[in-house]
Order: C-alpha cells, then structure tokens, then sequence
C-alpha cells in the first residue's frame, strides 16, 4: 500500500484499471452517466491542480476556460460550420491562447490579488456569454450537436464513459510525467519558496505562465466534453459558482495530488446525488460535510490518509 | 569579474542603498561585513537582479548586467545561496540539486550531482529524503551545493553562518575556501566578521547602505574600529 501510493506510475496503472473495470459492476446507465461526469470533472480539476496544488498559484476563474471549451463546440458547428471534433480543438486552442495573453500580466499577481484577478477574468467571460443572447441563447442556453466521429454520432454514456475515463488516463499521466520532469520540479520550487527559485535561475514568470496555460487546457477540453454529452450548453458552464466548485473540488481532494483531484471531484459529484434526500436542505448538508472534511483533513483527503497510512503500522 | 559602480536601490520610496562601489576579482574571496538592516541583503539581491535597482551600474566580465533577467544572469554565471539557505522544503535533496541546474542547456548533469554528493557525503545519505528533514548544517550544505549544480563563476554567499553551530561554521567556511582553490569567485555576506575576514581576500564595510571602508582581510580584522563595531573587541 505504501509503494503504491508513492509510485504515480502505479497510480495510473490502477486508475486505468478502475476505468476499464467500472462498467462491469455499475447496475445501471444513470451511474455509468455519473461516472462520466465525475471523469470530465477530474479532468478539470487536474489541470487546476497543475496550477494551484505544484505551482501554487490560485485562481477563482476556471470556470471561464470551462465555458470556452463548451460554447465552442456549441457554436462552432453552427456558426462556422466546423466539425465537433475541430470545434473541440478549436475551443481548447483558444483557452490556451486567452491564457497566454491573460496569464502574462496577471500572473505578476500572487494571493488575493491573483484571486481577484483570476476572478474578474472569469466573470468577464460569463457576462459575454449571457450578453451575447442572439449567438449564445443567453440564459437559455442552446443545443449542442452530437458529436460525429468517422460517420457515427457519439451518444450514449457508455460511449462518453470510455471517451472522458480514456483522456482522463492520459491526462493523469501527462501530469505524472510533468511534474517529475524539470518543468514539475521548477513548479513545485515556485510554490515552495518563489525568491529561492528566482536566484537560482528559475524563470518564474514564464513557468507559472506554462501552468496556466496547461491548466486551462485541461479544464477547456473537461468543458467540451461535458456539454456533449449532455446535449446542452447553458451559461453555467461558465458561472462563478463552478469556479468555486472546481476549487473546491481540488483542495477537497488534496493540493498537489493526482489521485486528490480525482477524489475530490467525485465527491462532490456524487454526494449530491445521495443529498437529495435532504430536499431544500441538500446544499447545507453538503457545505457541512465539507467543512467537517477540512476540518479533519486539512491537507485534503488523499494527502492525509497517504500520511496516515505511513504512520501507521503497514 | 564582478564591478559595481555607484548602485543605488530603494523599496518603495526609501532608499537602503546609496551609491555602492565594489570590486570582485577573478579568484577572490570577498566578504562585505555590516550589522542587521545595512543592505548587505538588499546589494546581493540586487547583483541577483531579483532586487530593482534605482541608478549605477553592474558589470559582470565587462559586461553591463544591469537589464538581464534573474535567470539570465544565473545562466551567464552568478549563482546565489540565498539567506536562510531556503532549500525547497517538500522536494528531496536530489530535487533540490537537479533544480540548482535548471539553467543548464547542456544537460549533463548527472556528474555534477556526483561532484556535490562527494563533496558533501552527509547529502547523499539522504538524496532521497525531503529537505526540510535535513538538519540545519546540513539544509547549508544543500543550499550551497544547489548553487554549484549552475556551474557559476561567481558565487554570491548571503550569511552562511546563520544559526549554525560553530563546529559547522568552521566546516562551511572550509569549505568556502576549498571552493576558492578550484577557482570559483567568491562574494560573502556576514555578520560572523572574524571568519569571514580571516578567509577573504580584501573586504568591504557597509553602513546603512554606503560603504565606509575597505581592505583586505588582515586589514579589516586589525582595523581598530572594524574591531570594536562587528567584532566585539
């Protein structure tokens, strides 16, 4: 157990087994759907985790790269006429490119003030999309065209099970690779102690820049393949509040842990669905719960267990 | 090797460095000796270029630093042990080395590594271990040898000494020297001004951002008031 959870290779290892394994015991299509979806969100929240929990910058605005990811393969069929595929990549394109451009002077930014920022960048995105009503459907929202790869629609949640729990495999072990890689060690520097870095000729600017622009990456292409598979885009995708949850999510999970983001996604994923029997109250009950899990698990879920286990007599 | 002219810098509005002057060789030990506040700190950071400077100039081999970017700088030979040795706490000590040649383009790394684990055999006991594990003298050792994995030329030193036993004072400041012999220049920052001067070349004082007097070694140390301000005697 211990040589597990400190070997990210086998961690990947048994990630992909627990996708390729899933289906066979999930008893029906709804929880096949709800795993899906806890995929695409891991997705999201791994890419955030590349850029809060190794380089240690925050950011309140996430949601903003979601809902790039999500209106482009909404719009790009209809306006432009481009296949989902190439509007998915498109989508991804421009997150990473609105990173860049935005990353650069905001990144000069640390703490609050690069919350704030980060904020405002993601609120900014949100309002042209409800704004733009006439392109967008505004509040409404708007239908996304099936996706269709070499001739057949991609429907179904078994078929986007398979897609999201793929990329998630391969998102995780493009992540593994990073951060053992000379990139993942100048991040993990940065978060530690960014003066130090700087002497010692760590070009901070230009790595945190690379954080965000993975990260964003990461969350647009989560954003895509959320609104596929449900059909539908709303200015949800894009809200304050999934921001925050994405956060959430993350420091829920652990900071700077693969296996966290994954956890902390599915937690806030599927809890609710379990909440529903609190009617009215099921957003008090989850807030509750959250807050008892920090409270015992201040470094997030896997990061304190992994510690416990260590201590322990394994 | 390193020549600064007349540098100034402020935080904000008020100004901690007025006008410094000073000389690097190629193959010194230079050590600048001044109390808490006087801008040793704020000078070794601005050679670092992580510190704005307001006016005056840098040259490092004849060449006019003063616009290169921090990294730039560590690539082209100044590398810095930053004060309070600020190894990367969570990351382990072989992490903590590989990053001090992150500004390598050669890539061949894995024979410094070798070079700084024969050097100082208490890390490699413990490459795999985090560095905030290590003791005091041995997050030192670290910090140091995190400094040569970028191959400097010139390697600024801010209080090596802080908070160490004076067994491993002795042991850093040997080791400083055994650096001099290989040919590394040598710019260190102290308050422990008897160790300091004994092992330097020449010396400079500083005083709430000027520099009051200069020498060598020998000179300072017998320097009647260099004796009674930074030596207690």
């Amino acid at each position: 157990m211990r040589r597990c959870l400190n070997s990210p290779f086998l961690l990947i290892l048994a990630l992909g087994a627990v996708v390729a394994l899933l289906p066979l015991i999930l008893p029906s299509n709804f929880y096949v759907r709800v795993v899906a979806i806890v995929y695409i969100n891991a997705l999201a929240v791994l890419g955030l985790n590349l850029l809060m929990g190794f380089a240690g910058q925050v950011s309140l605005g996430h949601a903003g790269f979601f809902g790039i990811g999500a209106y482009a393969v909404a719009l790009g069929p209809v306006y432009l006429g481009l296949p989902g595929w190439a509007s998915l990549i498109g989508g991804t394109a421009l997150s990473g490119l609105l990173a860049f451009v935005v990353g650069r002077p905001i990144l000069r930014l640390s703490g609050y003030y690069l919350a704030i920022a980060t904020l405002g960048m993601g609120v900014l995105i949100s309002m042209v999309v409800s704004n733009e009503a006439n392109i967008t459907g505004g509040p409404n929202g708007m239908e996304v065209p099936r996706l269709v790869l070499f001739g057949s629609r991609i429907t179904g949640s078994l078929t986007w099970y398979w897609i999201s729990g793929i990329t998630l495999v391969i998102g995780a072990l493009i992540v593994v690779n990073l951060i053992e890689s000379p990139t993942g060690r100048a991040f993990r520097a940065i978060h530690d102690s960014e003066i130090a870095a700087r002497v010692l000729g760590v070009d901070v600017a230009r790595y945190k820049l690379l954080a965000f622009v993975l990260s964003a990456v990461f969350t647009s292409i989560a954003g895509s393949y959320l609104v596929l598979l449900d059909g539908f885009v709303t200015p949800n995708t894009t809200s304050f509040l999934l921001s925050i949850e994405l956060v959430v999510m993350a420091v829920l999970g652990g900071l700077g842990s693969i296996l966290g983001s994954i956890v902390g996604a599915a937690i806030l994923v599927i809890l609710p669905q379990f909440l529903t029997v609190f009617h009215d109250y099921e957003h008090a009950v989850l807030g509750a719960i959250i807050i008892v899990f920090l409270i015992f698990l201040p470094s997030g879920i896997v990061p304190a267990l992994a510690s416990l286990i260590r201590r322990g007599p394994a | 090797m390193l020549a600064i002219d007349n540098l100034a810098s402020r935080y904000g509005r008020i100004e901690v460095l007025h006008g410094i002057s000073l000389n690097v060789r190629k193959g010194e030990i230079v050590t600048l000796v001044g109390s808490n506040g006087a801008g040793k700190s704020t000078l070794l950071r601005a050679i670092s270029g992580v510190q704005p400077v307001a006016s005056g100039t840098m040259r490092l081999e004849d060449k006019l630093i003063d616009r290169w970017r921090p990294h730039h700088r560590v690539a082209k030979g100044i590398a810095q042990v930053p004060e309070g040795r600020q190894v990367f706490a969570p990351l382990s000590v072989d992490e903590n080395l590989r990053l001090g040649g992150i500004v390598r383009r050669d890539g061949n790394i894995g024979a410094d590594l070798d070079e700084i684990y024969t050097m100082f055999p208490a890390l490699a006991e413990r490459r795999r271990n985090a560095a905030g594990t290590l003791s005091g003298g041995q997050q030192q050792m670290l910090a140091i040898g995190r400094a040569l994995m970028a191959r400097p030329k010139l390697l600024l030193l801010d209080e090596p000494s802080m908070g160490l036993a004076p067994v491993l004072v002795e042991q850093i400041f040997a080791t400083i020297e055994m650096l001099k012999t290989r040919g590394l220049t040598v710019l260190l920052v102290e308050q422990n001004a008897n160790v300091a001067l004994a092992i330097a070349d020449r010396g400079y004082v500083i005083e709430t951002g000027r520099i009051v007097m200069t020498g060598t070694g020998k000179e300072l140390l017998n320097n009647e008031r260099v004796r009674s301000a930074y030596l207690g005697m």
